[in-house]
């Protein structure tokens, strides 16, 4: 079936039709190399939007004390709620299925020194598992432990900006040293980073919960608990945070349907969001690709159906001398297949290559970074454009087939 | 004792033929009986709508027949696929036309090579049993060129060639000298009539021309479906 004589076959005719064959193969080519740039660019957006997302599990929630605006069972609106370690515990043991779950301490903006060095950072009071809710890289040493926890130890992870910031010039090696927060020591034990975009993010000291409490005498109370889903599906995911609503809800009275009483941010629900926008782009892509791609097809097979119809006689002459249905179809499928392929393959190396460079020489913007088309998208086109080649052919091969070799002898 | 059969290479019995378009329906054969041997030449004659086209063509395989028997060497022409058919064609049949049928983008030795393509006979090989048939018509310094660049005479040769090259039983030819003048029509006669003799392959040829088919062994005249008269060279 693929002998090299049936390629000498095809080569032939496209020899023979240069132009024609040209002209056909383009618009494939065309249809390939606008699927790419279009996937390509999607991918741009894509990632570009899931950049804002970095610095926080995606499978996180955050759960904030606010002001009640809801009257509920006799207690007026404005009623300030304030979580306490009794809440976290709570929560802790009513929810199923987190991975991770810690509780933080609002500090704001905090003094800290360095011997003679100042800066204003933000402290943040909170668990071990912080770390991994807020998915921070340890850069050198490591983060809060459960030991720091239990035996209220003075320690503090900072971030690299705090580092910077409060060790210049010989005075470089931060870890094992003694910073000043609020006037008490801490003793550095890591220094992280934080993807999150916001610069402040990078200014943050994270301290043991428990040792806050007591130094800073702000006794049981907490700010804010934030816990990881696991593997929960969206729909379980739902039910813990809702669970955590109800617990909340009932240790404070205040209403489950109060908007204000707790802030709620749920990064799962968030990214679900944007994913249903990206597929139903992805969608909006696809579909305008394939369009661009089927007009190509049907160029195609118009293309094969007139050169069925030139070699009507020559056709006829091989059934004669023996060709059977099976191999003029072959013969014309192929060539179909053959067209749509190098032609739509030179479109999609045109179509990476235009990704490559913009994506090399386009600075990334908030909502466009490294546009690309992946293995999996080339491998899909690829599929795609036999399959095309394949359908390009199958009519005109057909017809192919039909040719009465009498009738095909007879015209001159 | 040889099978009655195989003696006979071509045997049809009350063979009709209609062809129908929309609502006319024209009777072409009405019932043909033609007993052809191995190793005979024979010619068709006939006018134009006569039926002579349509008889090579079921002898061909080419076509079907409405009624009737076709017993080509024995075997049982009937209800054939198309895949049976082209093979049975392949295999026993060579077919020689007026307007020569060569593949135009073809040279002439990829055009006698060509029905052993189609026995998937490899390249090399099959190349150089064209280069033998193409010397024998005289043709090996043209195996090269194109059909264009070849003579009216010669094309017939190299279609000669490649209706040779499968070793057929029957050779079918329709008005093969129609094209040509009258010199090189003997010429090709001469090389039909060679083939005929030395390698005993039964051959049928539509003309004409009375004295192409003066030079076969037996001439049928076929007028309005029905053989009519059948004279002996």
């Amino acid at each position: 079936m693929f002998s090299i004589d049936r390629w000498q076959e095809i080569y032939l005719t496209i020899r023979k039709n240069k132009l024609r064959t040209f002209l056909t193969g383009f618009a494939v080519a065309w249809g390939i190399f606008m699927l790419i740039i279009l996937l390509g660019s999607g991918n741009g957006l894509e990632n570009g939007v899931k950049e804002q997302f970095k610095g926080g599990a995606m499978n996180g929630i955050w759960i904030s004390s606010g002001v009640t605006s809801v009257q509920y069972k006799g207690l007026k609106t404005g009623r300030e709620i304030k979580f306490t370690d009794q809440d976290y515990k709570l929560i802790k043991n009513s929810i199923k299925g987190y991975d991770h779950i810690s509780a933080r301490l609002f500090l704001g903006s905090v003094l800290v020194s360095n011997k003679n060095e100042y800066g204003s950072f933000f402290v943040s009071p909170s668990h071990p598992d912080y770390g991994y809710i807020k998915e921070i890289q340890v850069l050198q040493g490591r983060f809060l432990n459960q030991i720091d926890i239990r035996e209220c130890r003075k320690v503090a992870a900072i971030g690299e900006k705090v580092k910077t910031e409060l060790f210049k010039g010989r005075d470089t090696v931060a870890l094992e040293k003694y910073i000043n927060i609020k006037g008490v020591p801490f003793k550095v034990i890591g220094i992280f980073r934080d993807f999150g975009r916001d610069d402040n993010e990078q200014k943050r000291i994270y301290i043991p919960i428990t040792t806050a409490q007591k130094v800073f005498y702000t006794s049981n109370v907490i700010n804010q608990i934030s816990f990881t889903t696991g593997n929960a599906s969206p729909e379980e995911a739902d039910v813990m945070l809702k669970k955590a609503k109800m617990t909340l809800s009932r240790s404070h009275t205040f209403s489950p349907d109060d908007p204000r009483a707790i802030d709620i941010m749920n990064k799962s629900e968030d990214v679900r969001r944007f994913n249903a926008l990206f597929a139903g782009i992805r969608m909006f892509i696809w579909i305008i690709g394939i369009g661009t791609i089927i007009a190509g097809i049907v160029g195609v097979s118009n293309i094969m159906m007139i050169s069925v119809k030139e070699r009507t006689k020559e056709i006829g002459i091989r059934k004669t001398l023996g060709a059977t249905p099976a191999s003029i179809i072959g013969l014309v499928m192929q060539e179909a297949i053959l067209i749509t392929g190098f032609a739509g393959y030179i479109g999609l190396v045109l179509g990476v290559g235009l990704l490559e460079l913009i994506s090399k020489n386009m600075p990334p913007s908030d909502f466009f970074r490294n546009p690309e088309a992946n293995f999996t998208i080339a491998i899909g086109a690829t599929i795609l454009l036999i399959i095309a080649g394949a359908f390009a052919g199958f009519f005109p091969a057909m017809k192919a087939a039909a040719i009465r070799p009498i009738e095909a002898l007879r015209e001159e | 004792m040889r099978d009655f059969n195989s003696l006979q290479m071509i045997n049809i019995t009350n063979i009709h033929k209609t062809y129908v378009t929309g609502t006319n329906k024209l009777h072409v054969l009405k019932g043909i009986d033609l007993k052809v041997e191995a190793g005979e030449m024979i010619s068709v004659m006939g006018a134009s709508g006569s039926g002579k086209s349509t008889l090579l063509n079921i002898l061909g395989i080419l076509d079907n027949h409405d009624h009737g028997e076709y017993l080509l060497s024995g075997i049982k022409i009937e209800d054939l696929n198309e895949r049976k058919a082209a093979q049975l064609r392949n295999k026993y049949l060579g077919f020689v036309f007026q307007s020569f049928n060569l593949v135009s983008f073809k040279n002439a030795a990829e055009n006698v090579a060509l029905p052993l393509y189609y026995q998937n006979i490899k390249r090399k090989k099959r190349n150089l049993i064209a280069m033998e048939y193409l010397d024998r018509m005289g043709l090996k310094e043209w195996a090269h060129h194109l059909p264009n660049e070849l003579s009216g005479g010669q094309k017939q040769r190299v279609a000669i060639a490649r209706a040779l090259i499968a070793k057929p039983k029957v050779i079918l030819a329709d008005e093969p000298t129609g094209a040509l003048d009258s010199v090189t029509s003997q010429e090709v006669m001469d090389i039909l009539t060679d083939i005929n003799r030395n390698e005993n392959i039964t051959m049928l040829i539509v003309t004409h021309e009375l004295d192409i088919a003066k030079r076969t062994q037996k001439t049928i005249r076929i007028t309005d479906g029905l053989i009519t008269e059948i004279v002996k060279n």
